[in-house]
C-alpha cells in the first residue's frame, strides 16, 4: 500500500476553525467520490477531534492544531489531529461514552464514541502536559478492484 | 440560526446551518430565553434545516431536556438529514426524547 495524497494544515485553536477543518477534510476526500454517509461520518469525526483539541487540549489558552490527512492507493483515509495542549491523564476513561470533565458546559462526553462509531479505527496518543494525537482511519473505496466493480 | 414559533404551551424551534461547539453556546442562550416562560410545557426541536451537527448538539439537547423535565414538561425532535438522525440514535437520546416523523 502506498500513499497517493497527503496534506498538512496548521490552524489556531479557535472555535471557528472547527467548521474550517470540516470543509478542508471534505475537499480533500472529494476526488474519491465518497458517499454522503461516508462524508458525513468523516466530517463529524474530524469535528469531534478538533473540538476536543480546542475545548480540552487548549481550553482558555490558544495554540496550534495540526490536521494531517493521507489517502492510500487502496482507497483508505487516515486523519490525524494533533494538539500541544494539556494532554489526557486517563485515555481509557476519556473514551468511555458520556464521560466528561465539563458537564457544566454541557459537553455530552460523546466525542470519542462518535469517532469510534463513524470511523473504522481510532487511536489516541497522549502525554499529560505535552499534547494529544488522535489518529483515525476509514476505508472509502472498496479495497480491491474486483470489489470496487461490484 | 434559530427561528421559533409558540403555539399555546408548545415552543417549536427551527435550527438552520451548522450546530457545533462554535454555535451551540449562542443557541443555548437563545433557547433558554425562549423557554424561560413557565407556560411552555413542550419544546420541539425542528432540525430539518441543519446542514451539520456533532456531539455539541447532543450536549445542548440533553441540557434542554433536563430543563424541561424539571418543570414536568416534554421534548420532541424532528431530525431531518440522515447524519443528524444517526448521531441522535447513537447518543441514545431517542430513548428519552420523542422522535417526530
Amino acid at each position: 500500500m502506498s500513499i497517493i495524497n497527503e496534506m498538512k494544515l496548521d490552524f489556531l485553536s479557535c472555535p471557528a476553525n472547527e467548521a474550517f477543518a470540516r470543509m478542508v477534510i471534505s475537499a480533500f476526500i472529494l476526488p474519491l467520490n465518497p458517499t454522503l454517509e461516508q462524508l458525513g461520518d468523516i466530517k463529524t469525526s474530524v469535528s469531534e477531534a478538533v473540538t476536543n483539541a480546542v475545548v480540552h487540549g487548549y481550553g482558555e489558552k490558544k495554540g496550534t492544531i495540526r490536521m494531517r490527512a493521507l489517502l492510500d492507493d487502496a482507497g483508505g483515509l487516515t486523519v490525524e489531529v494533533t494538539d500541544n495542549g494539556c494532554g489526557i491523564r486517563n485515555i481509557q476513561q476519556a473514551r468511555q461514552p458520556f464521560f466528561t470533565t465539563m458537564e457544566s458546559a454541557e459537553r455530552s462526553g460523546m466525542g470519542f464514541t462518535v469517532m469510534e462509531s463513524f470511523m473504522d479505527d481510532v487511536e489516541v496518543h497522549s502525554e499529560p502536559g505535552r499534547g494529544t494525537t488522535v489518529r483515525m482511519s476509514k476505508q472509502i473505496l472498496a479495497p480491491c478492484p474486483a470489489a470496487r466493480r461490484a | 440560526m434559530l427561528t421559533h414559533e409558540k403555539k399555546r404551551g408548545t415552543m417549536t424551534v427551527r435550527l438552520t446551518g451548522d450546530l457545533d461547539h462554535s454555535t451551540a453556546g449562542r443557541i443555548r442562550e437563545e433557547l433558554d430565553e425562549l423557554i424561560s416562560d413557565p407556560g411552555i410545557r413542550r419544546l420541539v426541536f425542528d432540525l430539518s434545516g441543519l446542514t451539520f451537527m456533532d456531539s455539541s448538539g447532543i450536549g445542548m439537547m440533553i441540557g434542554r431536556y433536563k430543563a424541561m423535565m424539571r418543570r414536568g414538561g416534554s421534548i420532541a425532535v424532528q431530525p431531518g438529514n440522515a447524519q443528524v438522525d444517526r448521531l441522535i440514535e447513537l447518543s441514545g437520546l431517542y430513548q428519552i426524547i420523542e422522535k417526530l416523523a
